[in-house]
């Protein structure tokens, strides 16, 4: 399915966003947040993917 | 003289009344050794899309080093959606519940939207969030965001990395005046440790800036002056100023002056 990561369209085989996250190579620390909404490391195991989605994996940076 | 009571925010005590960035240094080391300089024990930071330039655990194990209190922003956001959703992830990755709330109502000038400010620290203060807005100089926006609950407010001095210094020196001392128990940090606009100690000296609880240090010709000289400028401020503030005059008032005695009147 067609899955947007980190404003870049992609195709994707994976059906939890746990799963995918892990398919991304996602390196610790991070967040996560699917469509806009924030969501707990804890749910993303439980949360299932649907095409169109759009997921953003934040790390640490540098603010002012 | 005024009591000299220590920095709190939410209910935490600081020494220095100095927070600092941690973007735009030289080098990740400069950034170290400026931070170390400054003397500041609270420093800002973000979060960004991973894979992006800088984002990761390099980062975030220098300032974990530090061993300094964390202040997550939410820089750039435009929307109360964006900024609620970035505060959430920030609590999660830096396990805070402070956010310093940054929400852009225009890009120009990248002046804080007064009207979405609020709404999203209502929501945030509802989400057990301990929320340090940044704001603009106006006490009426000032006097709404303390009654929703904020403890600290941080209006602005000049419009981010400008270094403009207090802009409008009248206004903020207003809000000083007019929001006595609330703890006030002048955030963004400075770029001479005079505005820092200008900022102390009207009775503000400290300063928060980045670009001023970051952007120096030797960024840690500079953190070391503006550690200075805050406690000359402060001690200014304590002391208590003398009243200005507008007539000239001879400091050395004029009694047993020689040659009196003498002179045509």
């Amino acid at each position: 399915m067609k899955i947007t990561f980190n404003g870049q369209a992609i195709e994707s085989t994976e059906h939890t966003l746990q799963a995918f996250i892990d398919s991304m190579g996602a390196k610790e620390p991070y967040a996560v947040a699917l469509n806009g909404q924030f969501v707990p490391r804890s749910q993303c195991q439980s949360t299932h993917l649907a095409q169109g989605d759009s997921i953003e994996l934040l790390s640490p940076i540098q603010g002012g | 003289m005024r009591d000299d009571k220590p920095l709190t925010i939410y209910g935490q005590k600081f020494e220095s009344r100095l927070l600092i960035g941690s973007a735009l240094y030289p080098s990740p080391h400069i950034m170290q050794e400026a931070i170390s300089a400054s003397q500041s024990q609270i420093v800002t930071v973000s979060l960004r899309r991973q894979n992006s330039v800088s984002a990761g655990d390099d980062f975030w194990q220098l300032i974990k080093d530090t061993g300094l209190k964390v202040l997550p922003n939410t820089a750039g956001c435009h929307s109360v959606k964006e900024a609620v959703t970035l505060a959430h992830m920030c609590r999660e990755v830096f396990a805070t519940d402070w956010i310093k709330l940054e929400l852009i109502g225009d890009e120009y000038n990248l002046q804080p939207d007064p009207v979405a400010l609020l709404e999203a620290t209502q929501i945030l203060l509802s989400e057990g969030f301990k929320v340090l807005p940044y704001c603009t100089d106006d006490l009426v926006l000032c006097q709404r965001l303390a009654a929703l609950g904020c403890d600290v407010l941080m209006p602005w001095g000049a419009p981010i990395g400008t270094g403009k210094g207090l802009l409008n020196p009248y206004n903020l001392s207003m809000i000083r005046q007019r929001l006595p128990d609330i703890t006030l940090i002048v955030d963004a606009g400075l770029g001479l440790p005079s505005h820092a100690c200008q900022a102390l000296e009207m009775g503000y609880d400290a300063v928060l800036l980045n670009s001023a240090i970051a952007g120096a010709g030797c960024p840690v000289t500079m953190a070391r002056a503006f550690n200075y400028a805050v406690q000359a401020g402060r001690a200014a503030y304590v002391a208590q100023a003398m009243p200005e005059k507008d007539v000239a008032a001879p400091s050395t005695p004029t009694m047993g002056m020689p040659f009196w009147h003498q002179s045509n």
